[in-house]
Protein backbone atom coordinates (compact mmCIF):
# COMPACT_ATOMS: atom_id res chain seq x y z
CA UNK A 1 0.00 0.00 0.00
CA UNK A 2 1.46 3.23 -0.67
CA UNK A 3 0.49 6.49 0.61
CA UNK A 4 -3.17 7.04 -0.26
CA UNK A 5 -4.37 4.19 2.43
CA UNK A 6 -6.49 7.15 3.82
CA UNK A 7 -9.66 5.22 2.66
CA UNK A 8 -12.51 6.94 3.45
CA UNK A 9 -16.25 5.42 4.63
CA UNK A 10 -17.42 6.14 1.01
CA UNK A 11 -14.82 4.09 -0.65
CA UNK A 12 -16.32 0.98 1.35
CA UNK A 13 -19.92 1.41 0.33
CA UNK A 14 -20.96 -1.62 -1.28
CA UNK A 15 -24.23 -1.19 -3.55
CA UNK A 16 -26.47 -2.04 -5.68
CA UNK A 17 -25.83 -1.31 -9.49
CA UNK A 18 -25.57 1.09 -11.47
CA UNK A 19 -22.38 2.12 -10.08
CA UNK A 20 -21.74 4.90 -12.64
CA UNK A 21 -23.58 8.18 -12.63
CA UNK A 22 -23.75 10.85 -15.02
CA UNK A 23 -23.91 13.26 -12.54
CA UNK A 24 -27.32 14.52 -13.75
CA UNK A 25 -29.90 15.03 -11.46
CA UNK A 26 -33.34 17.36 -11.14
CA UNK A 27 -31.38 20.31 -10.68
CA UNK A 28 -28.18 20.33 -13.43
CA UNK A 29 -31.65 19.54 -15.88
CA UNK A 30 -33.36 22.39 -14.77
CA UNK A 31 -30.83 24.66 -15.07
CA UNK A 32 -29.95 23.71 -18.54
CA UNK A 33 -33.67 23.81 -19.39
CA UNK A 34 -33.06 27.29 -18.55
CA UNK A 35 -29.64 28.18 -20.50
CA UNK A 36 -31.85 26.75 -23.48
CA UNK A 37 -34.38 29.29 -23.31
CA UNK A 38 -31.77 32.28 -22.86
CA UNK A 39 -31.79 32.91 -26.59
CA UNK A 40 -35.77 33.05 -26.90
CA UNK A 41 -36.23 35.05 -23.96
CA UNK A 42 -33.47 37.65 -25.22
CA UNK A 43 -34.96 37.88 -28.07
CA UNK A 44 -38.34 38.64 -26.37
CA UNK A 45 -36.69 41.76 -24.56
CA UNK A 46 -35.51 42.86 -27.47
CA UNK A 47 -38.74 42.76 -29.31
CA UNK A 48 -41.56 43.59 -26.54
CA UNK A 49 -38.41 45.99 -24.77
CA UNK A 50 -39.07 46.20 -20.84
CA UNK A 51 -42.75 45.10 -20.19
CA UNK A 52 -41.49 41.36 -21.11
CA UNK A 53 -38.85 41.70 -18.40
CA UNK A 54 -41.14 43.08 -15.80
CA UNK A 55 -43.50 39.65 -16.67
CA UNK A 56 -40.53 37.36 -16.49
CA UNK A 57 -39.26 38.72 -13.43
CA UNK A 58 -42.92 38.91 -11.70
CA UNK A 59 -43.49 34.83 -13.02
CA UNK A 60 -40.47 33.71 -11.33
CA UNK A 61 -40.83 35.24 -8.23
CA UNK A 62 -44.27 35.02 -7.81
CA UNK A 63 -43.58 30.57 -8.68
CA UNK A 64 -40.72 30.69 -5.62
CA UNK A 65 -42.74 32.05 -3.81
CA UNK A 66 -46.08 30.16 -3.98
CA UNK A 67 -43.26 26.97 -4.27
CA UNK A 68 -42.05 29.00 -0.65
CA UNK A 69 -45.95 28.86 0.82
CA UNK A 70 -46.73 25.61 -0.29
CA UNK A 71 -44.19 23.63 0.94
CA UNK A 72 -44.43 25.17 4.29
CA UNK A 73 -48.26 25.07 4.25
CA UNK A 74 -47.92 20.75 3.40
CA UNK A 75 -44.71 20.67 5.95
CA UNK A 76 -42.78 19.59 2.78
CA UNK A 77 -38.79 19.86 2.47
CA UNK A 78 -38.01 23.19 0.81
CA UNK A 79 -37.72 22.68 -2.82
CA UNK A 80 -36.71 25.81 -3.96
CA UNK A 81 -33.18 25.25 -5.20
CA UNK A 82 -34.28 22.60 -7.64
CA UNK A 83 -34.48 24.78 -9.71
CA UNK A 84 -38.03 23.28 -11.12
CA UNK A 85 -40.18 26.26 -10.12
CA UNK A 86 -37.76 28.69 -11.91
CA UNK A 87 -38.08 26.94 -14.88
CA UNK A 88 -42.31 26.76 -14.36
CA UNK A 89 -41.86 30.58 -13.84
CA UNK A 90 -39.82 31.13 -17.09
CA UNK A 91 -42.33 29.06 -19.21
CA UNK A 92 -45.59 30.68 -17.66
CA UNK A 93 -43.69 34.81 -18.49
CA UNK A 94 -42.89 32.84 -21.65
CA UNK A 95 -46.52 32.00 -22.23
CA UNK A 96 -48.37 34.92 -21.71
CA UNK A 97 -48.37 38.22 -23.86
CA UNK A 98 -45.83 40.75 -22.69
CA UNK A 99 -48.50 43.54 -21.58
CA UNK A 100 -49.81 41.11 -19.01
CA UNK A 101 -51.07 43.15 -15.48
CA UNK A 102 -49.19 42.20 -12.81
CA UNK A 103 -52.44 40.76 -11.13
CA UNK A 104 -52.24 38.05 -14.39
CA UNK A 105 -48.77 36.67 -13.89
CA UNK A 106 -49.39 36.11 -10.17
CA UNK A 107 -53.06 34.51 -10.51
CA UNK A 108 -50.70 32.51 -13.65
CA UNK A 109 -47.92 31.79 -10.97
CA UNK A 110 -50.48 30.64 -8.43
CA UNK A 111 -52.39 28.34 -10.32
CA UNK A 112 -49.53 26.81 -12.07
CA UNK A 113 -47.63 25.81 -8.98
CA UNK A 114 -50.40 25.94 -6.36
CA UNK A 115 -53.28 24.09 -8.56
CA UNK A 116 -50.59 22.22 -11.44
CA UNK A 117 -48.03 20.82 -9.15
CA UNK A 118 -48.41 21.16 -4.87
CA UNK A 119 -51.55 19.74 -5.01
CA UNK A 120 -50.74 16.53 -6.57
CA UNK A 121 -47.32 16.35 -4.22
CA UNK A 122 -44.99 18.43 -5.80
CA UNK A 123 -41.87 17.85 -8.47
CA UNK A 124 -42.70 14.30 -10.50
CA UNK A 125 -46.15 13.59 -9.40
CA UNK A 126 -47.69 16.28 -11.07
CA UNK A 127 -49.88 14.19 -14.53
CA UNK A 128 -50.15 17.77 -16.43
CA UNK A 129 -47.33 20.32 -17.23
CA UNK A 130 -48.00 23.31 -14.10
CA UNK A 131 -47.02 26.21 -16.72
CA UNK A 132 -49.59 25.04 -19.43
CA UNK A 133 -52.53 24.58 -16.87
CA UNK A 134 -51.57 27.97 -15.74
CA UNK A 135 -51.71 29.18 -18.99
CA UNK A 136 -54.89 27.75 -20.18
CA UNK A 137 -56.54 28.24 -17.08
CA UNK A 138 -55.47 32.11 -17.57
CA UNK A 139 -56.72 32.12 -21.68
CA UNK A 140 -60.09 30.54 -20.57
CA UNK A 141 -60.65 32.80 -17.25
CA UNK A 142 -59.26 36.02 -18.85
CA UNK A 143 -59.63 36.38 -22.68
CA UNK A 144 -59.34 39.77 -23.39
CA UNK A 145 -56.02 40.11 -21.22
CA UNK A 146 -54.73 36.89 -22.24
CA UNK A 147 -55.14 37.87 -26.52
CA UNK A 148 -54.17 41.09 -26.12
CA UNK A 149 -50.66 41.00 -28.06
CA UNK A 150 -48.59 43.88 -28.76
CA UNK A 151 -46.82 44.95 -31.71
CA UNK A 152 -43.30 44.56 -31.49
CA UNK A 153 -41.47 47.88 -31.57
CA UNK A 154 -45.17 49.83 -31.49
CA UNK A 155 -45.53 51.13 -27.93
CA UNK A 156 -48.94 51.03 -26.61
CA UNK A 157 -50.54 49.61 -29.61
CA UNK A 158 -51.92 45.80 -29.89
CA UNK A 159 -52.80 43.84 -32.67
CA UNK A 160 -53.44 39.90 -34.08
CA UNK A 161 -50.80 37.28 -33.50
CA UNK A 162 -50.11 35.47 -37.51
CA UNK A 163 -52.24 32.83 -36.52
CA UNK A 164 -54.86 34.81 -35.06
CA UNK A 165 -55.28 37.05 -38.28
CA UNK A 166 -55.32 33.93 -40.57
CA UNK A 167 -58.10 32.48 -38.69
CA UNK A 168 -60.04 35.95 -38.17
CA UNK A 169 -59.66 36.39 -42.11
CA UNK A 170 -60.91 32.88 -42.78
CA UNK A 171 -63.75 33.24 -40.70
CA UNK A 172 -64.94 36.58 -42.17
CA UNK A 173 -65.25 34.35 -45.29
CA UNK A 174 -61.73 35.52 -47.03
CA UNK A 175 -59.19 34.11 -48.68
CA UNK A 176 -55.74 33.60 -47.30
CA UNK A 177 -54.24 35.99 -49.89
CA UNK A 178 -56.01 38.73 -48.08
CA UNK A 179 -54.13 38.45 -45.40
CA UNK A 180 -51.25 40.74 -44.83
CA UNK A 181 -49.20 37.40 -43.25
CA UNK A 182 -45.94 37.87 -41.99
CA UNK A 183 -43.49 36.62 -43.82
CA UNK A 184 -40.66 33.88 -42.77
CA UNK A 185 -37.73 36.03 -41.91
CA UNK A 186 -40.36 37.76 -39.27
CA UNK A 187 -41.12 34.26 -38.11
CA UNK A 188 -37.80 32.68 -38.12
CA UNK A 189 -36.56 36.60 -35.90
CA UNK A 190 -39.67 36.97 -33.91
CA UNK A 191 -40.53 40.41 -35.18
CA UNK A 192 -44.19 39.59 -34.47
CA UNK A 193 -47.08 39.53 -32.09
CA UNK A 194 -48.10 36.52 -30.01
CA UNK A 195 -46.93 35.87 -26.30
CA UNK A 196 -43.22 37.17 -25.38
CA UNK A 197 -41.42 33.90 -25.65
CA UNK A 198 -43.04 32.40 -28.64
CA UNK A 199 -42.13 34.58 -31.46
CA UNK A 200 -38.68 33.80 -32.42
CA UNK A 201 -38.27 30.45 -33.99
CA UNK A 202 -35.14 30.49 -34.40
CA UNK A 203 -34.38 31.09 -30.83
CA UNK A 204 -36.85 28.29 -29.47
CA UNK A 205 -35.18 25.46 -32.31
CA UNK A 206 -31.50 26.49 -31.08
CA UNK A 207 -32.38 26.10 -27.38
CA UNK A 208 -33.94 22.55 -28.91
CA UNK A 209 -31.47 21.93 -30.16
CA UNK A 210 -29.09 22.25 -27.49
CA UNK A 211 -31.54 19.98 -25.00
CA UNK A 212 -31.24 17.35 -27.88
CA UNK A 213 -27.44 17.80 -27.55
CA UNK A 214 -27.36 17.53 -23.85
CA UNK A 215 -29.15 14.77 -24.08
CA UNK A 216 -32.16 15.83 -21.90
CA UNK A 217 -34.80 15.33 -23.90
CA UNK A 218 -35.00 12.55 -26.73
CA UNK A 219 -35.77 13.43 -30.55
CA UNK A 220 -39.01 11.12 -30.45
CA UNK A 221 -41.41 13.99 -29.07
CA UNK A 222 -40.58 16.73 -30.71
CA UNK A 223 -39.76 15.63 -34.38
CA UNK A 224 -43.39 13.20 -34.39
CA UNK A 225 -45.11 16.45 -32.74
CA UNK A 226 -43.58 18.52 -35.38
CA UNK A 227 -43.79 16.30 -38.37
CA UNK A 228 -47.29 15.41 -37.76
CA UNK A 229 -48.51 19.34 -37.57
CA UNK A 230 -47.01 19.79 -41.16
CA UNK A 231 -48.03 16.77 -42.33
CA UNK A 232 -51.68 17.55 -41.81
CA UNK A 233 -51.74 21.50 -42.51
CA UNK A 234 -49.50 20.27 -45.55
CA UNK A 235 -52.65 18.23 -46.67
CA UNK A 236 -55.10 20.62 -45.85
CA UNK A 237 -52.76 23.86 -47.40
CA UNK A 238 -52.54 21.04 -51.24
CA UNK A 239 -56.28 20.57 -51.24
CA UNK A 240 -57.28 24.52 -50.36
CA UNK A 241 -54.66 26.54 -50.37
CA UNK A 242 -56.73 29.42 -50.84
CA UNK A 243 -58.20 29.07 -47.21
CA UNK A 244 -55.32 27.10 -45.45
CA UNK A 245 -51.79 28.59 -45.21
CA UNK A 246 -48.93 26.76 -45.74
CA UNK A 247 -47.08 24.24 -43.52
CA UNK A 248 -44.08 26.44 -43.05
CA UNK A 249 -46.17 29.47 -42.38
CA UNK A 250 -47.91 27.09 -39.33
CA UNK A 251 -44.49 25.37 -38.20
CA UNK A 252 -42.65 28.76 -37.54
CA UNK A 253 -45.75 30.39 -36.30
CA UNK A 254 -47.54 30.28 -32.73
CA UNK A 255 -46.49 27.91 -30.27
CA UNK A 256 -45.53 25.39 -31.99
CA UNK A 257 -41.88 25.58 -31.52
CA UNK A 258 -41.72 26.65 -27.52
CA UNK A 259 -44.12 23.62 -27.12
CA UNK A 260 -42.95 20.98 -29.27
CA UNK A 261 -39.30 21.74 -27.73
CA UNK A 262 -39.90 23.01 -24.18
CA UNK A 263 -43.30 21.70 -23.00
CA UNK A 264 -43.90 18.60 -24.52
CA UNK A 265 -40.82 17.44 -23.33
CA UNK A 266 -41.63 17.84 -19.96
CA UNK A 267 -39.77 14.49 -18.35
CA UNK A 268 -42.57 14.29 -15.65
CA UNK A 269 -46.23 14.49 -17.70
CA UNK A 270 -44.79 12.27 -20.74
CA UNK A 271 -44.40 9.07 -21.40
CA UNK A 272 -41.33 7.59 -20.89
CA UNK A 273 -40.80 4.53 -23.71
CA UNK A 274 -39.22 6.14 -26.84
CA UNK A 275 -42.39 4.05 -28.77
CA UNK A 276 -44.36 6.04 -26.09
CA UNK A 277 -43.31 9.21 -26.97
CA UNK A 278 -43.69 9.13 -30.65
CA UNK A 279 -47.32 7.91 -30.28
CA UNK A 280 -47.40 11.15 -27.70
CA UNK A 281 -45.83 13.40 -30.22
CA UNK A 282 -47.72 12.42 -32.96
CA UNK A 283 -51.07 12.51 -30.74
CA UNK A 284 -50.04 16.50 -30.00
CA UNK A 285 -49.28 17.09 -33.71
CA UNK A 286 -53.38 15.92 -34.92
CA UNK A 287 -54.47 17.74 -32.27
CA UNK A 288 -53.10 21.04 -33.14
CA UNK A 289 -53.32 20.79 -36.55
CA UNK A 290 -56.68 19.87 -35.65
CA UNK A 291 -57.40 22.95 -33.67
CA UNK A 292 -55.64 25.28 -35.53
CA UNK A 293 -57.41 24.62 -39.26
CA UNK A 294 -60.77 23.94 -37.56
CA UNK A 295 -61.13 25.12 -33.77
CA UNK A 296 -62.06 27.99 -32.51
CA UNK A 297 -59.17 28.92 -31.21
CA UNK A 298 -56.48 30.13 -33.44
CA UNK A 299 -54.00 28.22 -31.94
CA UNK A 300 -53.89 24.81 -30.23
CA UNK A 301 -50.61 23.79 -28.53
CA UNK A 302 -51.26 24.17 -24.81
CA UNK A 303 -54.61 22.20 -25.57
CA UNK A 304 -53.18 19.74 -27.37
CA UNK A 305 -50.37 18.95 -24.84
CA UNK A 306 -52.71 19.00 -21.74
CA UNK A 307 -54.65 16.90 -23.86
CA UNK A 308 -51.81 14.38 -24.42
CA UNK A 309 -50.64 14.43 -20.77
CA UNK A 310 -53.45 13.05 -19.71
CA UNK A 311 -53.39 10.07 -21.61
CA UNK A 312 -49.51 9.41 -20.90
CA UNK A 313 -50.41 6.91 -17.63
CA UNK A 314 -52.16 4.93 -20.33
CA UNK A 315 -49.68 5.16 -22.94
CA UNK A 316 -47.35 3.96 -20.64
CA UNK A 317 -49.32 1.00 -19.90
CA UNK A 318 -49.82 -0.17 -23.57
CA UNK A 319 -45.98 0.96 -24.35
CA UNK A 320 -44.22 -0.72 -21.49
CA UNK A 321 -41.39 -3.04 -22.71
CA UNK A 322 -41.98 -6.97 -22.74
CA UNK A 323 -39.94 -8.99 -20.40
CA UNK A 324 -37.63 -11.14 -22.00
CA UNK A 325 -38.16 -14.33 -22.37
CA UNK A 326 -42.16 -14.15 -22.01
CA UNK A 327 -44.75 -14.54 -24.31
CA UNK B 1 -79.10 0.82 17.51
CA UNK B 2 -81.11 3.53 17.71
CA UNK B 3 -80.26 7.12 17.30
CA UNK B 4 -81.80 10.20 18.76
CA UNK B 5 -83.62 12.35 16.51
CA UNK B 6 -81.07 14.79 17.15
CA UNK B 7 -78.16 12.93 15.94
CA UNK B 8 -80.45 12.24 12.86
CA UNK B 9 -80.84 15.56 11.91
CA UNK B 10 -77.31 16.90 12.46
CA UNK B 11 -75.58 13.54 10.23
CA UNK B 12 -77.41 15.07 7.25
CA UNK B 13 -75.76 18.46 7.52
CA UNK B 14 -71.98 17.42 8.77
CA UNK B 15 -71.27 13.93 9.09
CA UNK B 16 -72.87 12.37 5.87
CA UNK B 17 -73.35 15.30 4.46
CA UNK B 18 -74.16 14.20 1.25
CA UNK B 19 -71.96 16.48 -1.24
CA UNK B 20 -68.70 16.91 0.92
CA UNK B 21 -68.71 13.17 2.75
CA UNK B 22 -70.95 10.64 0.30
CA UNK B 23 -70.58 12.69 -2.52
CA UNK B 24 -73.84 11.64 -3.80
CA UNK B 25 -76.04 13.74 -5.97
CA UNK B 26 -72.92 15.32 -7.93
CA UNK B 27 -74.54 16.27 -11.30
CA UNK B 28 -77.29 19.23 -9.73
CA UNK B 29 -73.56 20.12 -7.60
CA UNK B 30 -71.93 20.34 -10.32
CA UNK B 31 -74.09 22.20 -12.96
CA UNK B 32 -75.97 24.39 -11.26
CA UNK B 33 -73.92 26.07 -8.54
CA UNK B 34 -72.66 29.52 -10.72
CA UNK B 35 -74.04 31.09 -8.17
CA UNK B 36 -75.91 31.22 -4.40
CA UNK B 37 -79.37 31.57 -6.08
CA UNK B 38 -79.40 28.84 -8.03
CA UNK B 39 -77.78 26.33 -5.37
CA UNK B 40 -80.13 27.79 -3.01
CA UNK B 41 -82.90 27.07 -5.45
CA UNK B 42 -81.64 23.56 -6.22
CA UNK B 43 -81.12 22.99 -2.58
CA UNK B 44 -84.30 23.52 -1.38
CA UNK B 45 -86.27 22.21 -4.23
CA UNK B 46 -84.42 18.84 -3.89
CA UNK B 47 -84.93 19.15 -0.12
CA UNK B 48 -88.74 19.49 -0.32
CA UNK B 49 -89.10 16.34 -2.37
CA UNK B 50 -86.42 14.16 -0.42
CA UNK B 51 -88.74 15.31 2.52
CA UNK B 52 -92.17 14.65 1.10
CA UNK B 53 -90.62 11.11 -1.13
CA UNK B 54 -89.10 10.08 2.62
CA UNK B 55 -92.23 10.86 4.58
CA UNK B 56 -94.22 8.51 1.65
CA UNK B 57 -91.72 5.93 1.33
CA UNK B 58 -91.93 5.44 5.43
CA UNK B 59 -95.97 5.37 5.24
CA UNK B 60 -95.92 2.89 2.75
CA UNK B 61 -92.91 1.05 3.45
CA UNK B 62 -95.06 -2.32 4.90
CA UNK B 63 -97.03 -2.52 1.46
CA UNK B 64 -94.28 -2.37 -1.00
CA UNK B 65 -93.31 -5.36 -2.37
CA UNK B 66 -89.38 -5.51 -2.06
CA UNK B 67 -88.77 -6.72 -5.97
CA UNK B 68 -90.77 -3.25 -7.20
CA UNK B 69 -89.93 -0.92 -4.30
CA UNK B 70 -87.61 0.95 -6.95
CA UNK B 71 -89.97 1.10 -9.47
CA UNK B 72 -92.25 2.03 -6.86
CA UNK B 73 -89.81 4.98 -5.05
CA UNK B 74 -88.98 6.17 -8.43
CA UNK B 75 -93.23 6.51 -8.59
CA UNK B 76 -93.18 8.84 -5.18
CA UNK B 77 -90.11 10.63 -6.29
CA UNK B 78 -91.39 11.50 -9.86
CA UNK B 79 -94.61 13.00 -8.29
CA UNK B 80 -93.55 15.70 -5.82
CA UNK B 81 -90.82 16.61 -8.88
CA UNK B 82 -93.91 17.20 -11.28
CA UNK B 83 -95.32 19.15 -7.71
CA UNK B 84 -91.85 21.27 -8.14
CA UNK B 85 -91.53 21.98 -11.47
CA UNK B 86 -94.72 23.06 -12.04
CA UNK B 87 -94.48 25.33 -8.65
CA UNK B 88 -91.34 26.78 -9.62
CA UNK B 89 -92.97 27.57 -13.10
CA UNK B 90 -95.45 29.29 -11.96
CA UNK B 91 -93.96 31.18 -8.83
CA UNK B 92 -90.08 31.72 -9.70
CA UNK B 93 -90.21 31.89 -13.19
CA UNK B 94 -86.56 33.19 -13.63
CA UNK B 95 -84.90 30.90 -11.08
CA UNK B 96 -86.81 27.64 -13.55
CA UNK B 97 -85.68 29.24 -16.73
CA UNK B 98 -81.88 29.15 -15.24
CA UNK B 99 -82.21 25.89 -13.73
CA UNK B 100 -83.64 24.54 -16.52
CA UNK B 101 -83.53 21.15 -17.08
CA UNK B 102 -82.46 19.56 -13.97
CA UNK B 103 -85.23 20.41 -12.23
CA UNK B 104 -86.70 17.29 -13.83
CA UNK B 105 -83.36 15.62 -12.79
CA UNK B 106 -84.30 15.59 -9.51
CA UNK B 107 -85.82 12.54 -10.09
CA UNK B 108 -82.75 10.58 -10.65
CA UNK B 109 -81.04 12.70 -7.78
CA UNK B 110 -79.33 9.72 -6.04
CA UNK B 111 -79.37 11.21 -2.64
CA UNK B 112 -83.40 11.29 -2.73
CA UNK B 113 -83.06 7.37 -3.76
CA UNK B 114 -80.30 7.04 -1.53
CA UNK B 115 -82.39 7.85 1.41
CA UNK B 116 -85.55 6.07 0.73
CA UNK B 117 -83.35 2.65 0.07
CA UNK B 118 -81.01 3.16 2.87
CA UNK B 119 -83.29 5.20 5.25
CA UNK B 120 -86.79 5.71 4.95
CA UNK B 121 -87.61 1.94 4.01
CA UNK B 122 -86.25 0.80 7.04
CA UNK B 123 -87.86 4.06 9.94
CA UNK B 124 -90.94 5.02 11.22
CA UNK B 125 -92.32 8.32 9.30
CA UNK B 126 -91.26 10.76 12.40
CA UNK B 127 -87.52 9.42 11.61
CA UNK B 128 -87.62 10.11 7.91
CA UNK B 129 -88.68 13.29 8.48
CA UNK B 130 -86.19 14.40 10.25
CA UNK B 131 -83.60 12.62 8.05
CA UNK B 132 -85.05 13.79 5.12
CA UNK B 133 -84.83 17.43 6.20
CA UNK B 134 -81.17 17.19 7.60
CA UNK B 135 -80.32 15.37 4.56
CA UNK B 136 -81.26 17.98 2.44
CA UNK B 137 -80.62 21.27 4.46
CA UNK B 138 -77.12 19.58 4.54
CA UNK B 139 -77.36 19.38 0.58
CA UNK B 140 -78.58 22.67 0.18
CA UNK B 141 -75.60 23.71 2.47
CA UNK B 142 -73.20 21.89 0.55
CA UNK B 143 -75.08 23.33 -3.30
CA UNK B 144 -74.61 27.01 -1.52
CA UNK B 145 -71.55 26.56 -0.21
CA UNK B 146 -69.94 25.54 -4.04
CA UNK B 147 -72.42 28.30 -4.94
CA UNK B 148 -70.92 31.00 -3.12
CA UNK B 149 -67.47 30.28 -4.12
CA UNK B 150 -67.62 29.96 -7.37
CA UNK B 151 -69.81 33.14 -7.93
CA UNK B 152 -67.32 35.27 -5.62
CA UNK B 153 -64.68 34.10 -7.87
CA UNK B 154 -66.22 33.97 -11.23
CA UNK B 155 -68.77 36.92 -11.06
CA UNK B 156 -67.19 39.27 -8.12
CA UNK B 157 -70.72 38.89 -6.34
CA UNK B 158 -72.65 37.25 -3.97
CA UNK B 159 -75.98 36.54 -3.97
CA UNK B 160 -76.54 39.23 -7.13
CA UNK B 161 -74.69 41.94 -5.20
CA UNK B 162 -71.57 43.25 -6.73
CA UNK B 163 -68.22 42.61 -4.11
CA UNK B 164 -65.82 44.39 -5.44
CA UNK B 165 -66.76 47.16 -8.08
CA UNK B 166 -66.71 46.65 -11.57
CA UNK B 167 -63.29 47.00 -12.08
CA UNK B 168 -62.63 43.37 -10.23
CA UNK B 169 -61.60 40.59 -13.15
CA UNK B 170 -63.82 37.59 -12.61
CA UNK B 171 -62.64 34.50 -12.93
CA UNK B 172 -64.63 33.22 -15.74
CA UNK B 173 -63.77 29.40 -15.42
CA UNK B 174 -64.95 29.26 -12.06
CA UNK B 175 -68.30 29.34 -13.74
CA UNK B 176 -67.70 27.54 -16.17
CA UNK B 177 -67.58 23.41 -15.58
CA UNK B 178 -63.60 23.26 -15.05
CA UNK B 179 -64.49 25.43 -11.90
CA UNK B 180 -67.08 23.34 -10.78
CA UNK B 181 -64.33 20.53 -10.00
CA UNK B 182 -62.04 22.94 -8.80
CA UNK B 183 -63.88 24.31 -6.60
CA UNK B 184 -65.27 20.89 -5.18
CA UNK B 185 -61.84 19.40 -5.02
CA UNK B 186 -60.36 22.09 -2.86
CA UNK B 187 -63.57 22.37 -0.47
CA UNK B 188 -63.13 18.41 -0.41
CA UNK B 189 -59.81 18.94 0.48
CA UNK B 190 -60.33 21.71 3.15
CA UNK B 191 -63.20 19.60 4.53
CA UNK B 192 -60.88 16.25 5.09
CA UNK B 193 -58.42 18.81 7.04
CA UNK B 194 -60.87 20.06 9.26
CA UNK B 195 -61.83 16.42 9.72
CA UNK B 196 -58.34 15.59 10.45
CA UNK B 197 -57.76 18.46 12.59
CA UNK B 198 -60.79 17.55 14.63
CA UNK B 199 -59.71 14.40 15.22
CA UNK B 200 -56.09 14.52 16.18
CA UNK B 201 -57.47 17.30 19.14
CA UNK B 202 -59.95 14.59 20.33
CA UNK B 203 -57.06 12.24 20.44
CA UNK B 204 -58.43 9.49 17.63
CA UNK B 205 -56.62 8.19 14.77
CA UNK B 206 -57.59 9.94 11.51
CA UNK B 207 -57.83 7.73 8.51
CA UNK B 208 -58.40 9.95 5.18
CA UNK B 209 -61.73 8.42 3.38
CA UNK B 210 -61.16 5.43 1.85
CA UNK B 211 -61.59 6.72 -1.88
CA UNK B 212 -59.27 9.40 -1.58
CA UNK B 213 -56.29 7.44 -1.23
CA UNK B 214 -53.96 6.34 -3.42
CA UNK B 215 -54.88 2.68 -4.01
CA UNK B 216 -58.07 3.57 -6.06
CA UNK B 217 -56.35 6.28 -8.33
CA UNK B 218 -55.70 4.91 -11.96
CA UNK B 219 -53.37 7.88 -12.74
CA UNK B 220 -49.92 6.07 -12.24
CA UNK B 221 -49.47 1.97 -11.45
CA UNK B 222 -48.21 2.08 -8.38
CA UNK B 223 -51.78 1.06 -6.66
CA UNK B 224 -50.76 -2.48 -9.51
CA UNK B 225 -47.14 -2.81 -8.32
CA UNK B 226 -47.98 -2.67 -4.65
CA UNK B 227 -50.10 -5.54 -5.27
CA UNK B 228 -47.81 -7.54 -7.57
CA UNK B 229 -45.61 -7.36 -4.52
CA UNK B 230 -48.27 -8.84 -2.13
CA UNK B 231 -48.33 -11.65 -4.26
Amino acid sequence: MDDKSTITPRDLIVSASPHIHSGQDVRSIMRHVVYALIPALLIGFWVFGLSAVKVLVLAVVGCLAVEWGCNKLLNRESSLLDFSAIVTGVLLAMNLPSGSPWWLVLVGAIVAIGLGKAIYGGLGYNPFNPALVARVFLLISFPVQMTTWSIPGVDAETGATPLGAVKEAVSLGKTVMDVDLATTKDLLIGTVGGSFGEVSALALLLGGLWLLYKGIIKWQIPIAFIATTLFITGIAWLIDPAHYVSPVFHLFSGGLMIGAWFMATDMVTTPVTQKGMLFFGIGCGVLTAVIRLWGGYPEGVSFAILLMNATTPLIDRYTKPKVFGEA
Amino acid sequence: MAASTSQIFTRGIWKENPIFRLLLGLCPALAVTTSVENGIGMGLASTFVLLCSNVLVSLMRNFIPKKVRIPAYIVIIASFVTIVDLVMHGFFFELHKSLGLFIPLIVVNCVILGRAEAFASRNNVWHSFVDGLGMGLGFTLGLATLGAVREVLGNGSLLGISLFGADFPAVLVMILPPGAFLSLGLLLAGMNKLEERRAIRAGEKYEPPKEMDCGSCVLCDINQRLNEDIK
